[in-house]
């Protein structure tokens, strides 16, 4: 019993993850019909948002410590932040240490302008092409951006740890009357499931009770008729894509201490959060986000030692395995609607 | 006049004959007037330093091609001579290697066995490389030997830690500085057992491929020796980046030691794991719960963060060593790129400096002089102690590094502290435990 439970507890943080990218995907795919491989690197920048910022915070300067010595046997240089000189040692180094919550408000205008130069500069021109163009080009536009990352940053994981307060876990177990030291889980997972909630309420909140959200959904069950109105839809589309852009930055930010972030975590999300799309339904915000935590909490289980005695290698293909009984039975996926992907 | 008979059938064998001629690689069918392939003619000598230059181990790549760049120094008479100063050897005089000048080529080897193979085939048929050296992979050190010992240079491998490659995949072209699996257990499990007693339950995740296998088979075999008893052995997927899954289950096994056969990313990303569960601060059977890291690398204990401080691991060199080698390399490493060296680092400088020490005493680049040169050598001075090339299977043999990942570090470099220095005895084998044949010297041409 406390295996199941822990496993849950697993493909929820897992699930956010994946719920959050495919909802971009499905956001994209929605209002400009755009299929975007380039989604992955857009969560992979959002990571790296938060490295830069931490950097960023962290810039120092060099003092000349004589009374220890570096590998060279030189005067050791000890690098002094600077918000340690200006704010002073226990203020600096608090705000060092929330580098990572702080990079929400750094990543989100970084991410929408992202989105918007990216829908601008170059989707757009694909609007009218097939969809083998679009994954062509968005795919080809994912390599650019991760090797830019890579060539400024580096190919090996860099370390970006969560405030020290959330380090440690929270023991289910004792509270849910089992033993203790059993059930136990990461704080900043449990964070990080909630940010998921708060986002994921959020996005279908400002689709849901704003004049912007309902133009913007007007738009997606049709185009013409809102354009014909004399509304600019394409402006709100690339809003859109803008949002869309930081909402799997955000999800990128929050990950950085769960996994330390590498140039290639994006490609690693990316397959997998299309599956989530397609088992969810093309073009459905609810499916995206239910399919997402649906699939983590599966791979969570088939990662189980107990299923992997009898069936070694499940969890590498449960998703897939998972995709195809649903889409033969459900051709749509689990929320799809007609129409949608069908001309 | 004479009539000529053109058959389908004729015309068919003639050119399949014809096409397998132009088809096959002209290194590999080529018969010349040279001795051995690529024979040096001119005034220079080319060397094929084949690293990771994209790909998961980018970094590691980027600092062997550092090391590879210094040793090309140091050998044409440049900077302070580095190693060449302590180098027990005295053959080699700055000179280039047999009076030539060194030059080299560079290929990626992507740390994809194809694409290792393409780039080393390329730098030997193409730009004419005597000796092929580098990478980062047990994968592709494997898939690389022998594809030299096809084509008739010598490969000194870089950055390879399975039993295999001196092993079942050994080959008479194929040498190897670097340390294995086997030597990180033997050196590894007297140390667990001192720090954390002969009572203990390991439970072991292992990376699906060849080096995880022989790493896990390393580390158990050596501490059910010393009483550990092992309560699972889980296979994880290459590609796998969230380890929480499987990090989970260990809670319930009744396992107080976790043991991590992974390396690289999947190193970073499953420890980082594990301490986000909090099992290091777990109390199981009585006994605090303890994570190891069978092979450690100071590139990547960097990606963990705090995560290594206290961990048990071994290495094959660190740039805090004290002998009057590894003071010279880390100098001339550190003062020419800004930053102390890492193992993959010096294991190649010292391999490009071992071949070239090899020719000239060898008098001659021919891999099969060179291999004998380096067959049984000794030598000292190299930064890890009195070190023999086994003539068995071209491993060597030499002092292994129990490191432990530092609590309180005063730079971003200074991550391990070395625990023990095993002796060179306590990790020796007898070849003939991991099989495969050597075979003989394949000169090329």
């Amino acid at each position: 019993m406390e295996a199941i439970i822990l496993q849950i507890l697993n493909g929820l943080d897992k699930g956010s993850a994946y719920a959050l990218i495919a909802l971009g995907l499905t956001l994209i795919f929605g209002t400009l019909g755009v299929v975007n491989f380039a989604h992955g690197a857009l969560f992979m920048i959002g990571a790296f948002c938060a490295v830069t910022l931490s950097r960023i915070i962290s810039t120092s300067h060099t003092i000349i410590d004589e009374t220890q010595t570096d590998f060279l046997g030189n005067p050791l240089k000890v690098e002094v932040p600077y918000v340690m000189d200006w704010f002073g040692e226990a203020t600096g180094a608090a705000i060092i240490d929330w580098a990572v919550p702080l990079s929400i408000l750094f990543a989100i205008p970084v991410m929408i302008a992202i989105g918007v130069i990216m829908e601008r500069g170059l989707i757009k021109h694909f609007y009218k092409r097939p969809h083998a163009d679009q994954i062509l080009v968005t795919f080809g536009l994912a390599i650019v951006l991760q090797e830019i990352i890579k060539y400024y940053y580096g190919a090996n994981p860099i370390p970006t740890p969560a405030p020290s307060a959330f380090v440690g876990s929270f023991d289910f177990g004792t509270m849910l009357g089992f033993e203790a030291n059993q059930i136990i889980y990461p704080y900043w997972r449990i964070i990080y499931f909630a940010f998921a909630a708060i986002i994921i309420g959020a996005v279908f909140a400002f689709l849901q009770f704003t004049t912007f959200g309902m133009v913007v959904r007007a738009g997606m069950a049709d185009r013409e008729t809102v354009q014909l109105l004399g509304i600019n839809i394409d402006r709100r589309f690339t809003l859109m894509f803008g949002i869309a852009a930081a909402v799997a930055g955000l999800a990128g930010v929050m990950y950085t201490p769960i996994n330390s972030p590498n140039y290639h975590m994006g490609m690693d999300f990316l397959v997998l959060s299309f599956v989530v799309v397609v088992v969810g339904g093309m073009g459905s915000l609810p499916g995206a986000v239910a399919a997402g935590f649906l699939l983590g909490i599966l791979e969570s289980f088939a990662s189980m030692r107990e299923v992997l005695n009898v069936l070694p290698g499940l969890n590498q293909i449960i998703i897939y395995l998972v995709a195809i009984i649903i889409l033969l039975t459900r051709p749509r996926g689990l929320m799809g609607r007609k129409g949608v992907m069908e001309e | 006049m004479s009539k000529m008979n053109l058959t389908r059938r004729g015309v068919l064998k003639t050119g399949a004959i014809a096409g397998a001629g132009v088809a096959a690689p002209t290194i590999f069918t080529a018969q010349s007037a040279a001795a051995f392939t690529n024979e040096p003619t001119g005034s220079s000598v080319t060397l094929g330093f084949n690293v990771p230059q994209t790909g998961p181990y980018a970094d590691e790549g980027a600092d062997e091609l550092r090391a590879y760049e210094l040793a090309v120094e140091h050998l044409n008479g440049g900077g302070d001579g580095g190693l060449m100063n302590t180098f027990s050897s005295k053959a080699l005089q700055g000179n280039g290697i047999l009076g030539k000048k060194v030059e080299y080529v560079t290929g990626d080897t992507q740390t994809k066995s194809d694409a290792a193979r393409a780039s080393a085939r390329s730098m030997i048929e193409k730009d004419g490389a005597v000796m092929i050296t580098g990478g980062s992979s047990s994968g592709v050190a494997v898939a690389v030997q022998a594809l030299c010992q096809e084509a008739g240079v010598i490969f000194m491998a870089g950055l390879t830690h399975s039993n295999d490659t001196t092993g079942k995949d050994k080959k008479a072209n194929g040498f190897r500085h670097f340390f294995n699996s086997y030597m990180s257990g033997a050196a590894l499990a007297p140390i667990l057992a001192n720090n954390y007693g002969t009572d203990r339950k390991a439970y072991h995740l292992t990376a699906d491929y060849n080096w995880g296998y022989t790493t896990e088979e390393a580390v158990r075999t050596s501490t059910e020796a010393m009483g550990w008893e092992t309560v699972a052995a889980v296979k994880t997927p290459l590609t796998q980046t969230d380890f929480s899954s499987y990090i989970a289950p260990v809670l319930q096994s009744g396992a107080d030691v976790l043991v991590l056969n992974h390396y690289g990313g999947n190193m970073v990303n499953s420890l980082t794991n594990a301490v986000q569960f909090g099992l290091r601060d777990k109390l199981v059977n009585d006994k605090n719960f303890e994570i190891v890291v069978p092979l450690y690398s100071r590139l990547m204990a960097k990606g963990a963060g705090a995560n290594v401080k206290g961990i048990f691991g071994s290495t094959n060199w660190h740039w805090s060593l004290q002998d009057e080698g590894s003071k010279a390399f880390v100098k001339s490493f550190g003062t020419k790129y800004g930053f102390p060296p890492s193992q993959a680092a010096h294991t190649c400088y010292v391999q490009a400096l071992l071949y070239a020490d090899a020719v000239e005493r060898a008098g001659s680049f021919n891999p099969c002089a060179v291999g004998e040169a380096l067959k049984d050598f000794e030598f000292d001075g190299m930064g890890n102690g009195p070190t023999l090339y086994r003539g068995e299977d071209h491993q060597c043999f030499k002092d292994v590094l129990v490191v432990k990942g530092k609590e309180n570090p005063t730079s971003e470099f200074d991550l391990l502290e070395i625990v023990e220095v095993t002796p060179v005895s306590q990790v020796t084998y007898d070849a003939s435990i991991f099989g495969g044949e050597l075979g003989s010297c394949n000169p090329g041409a």
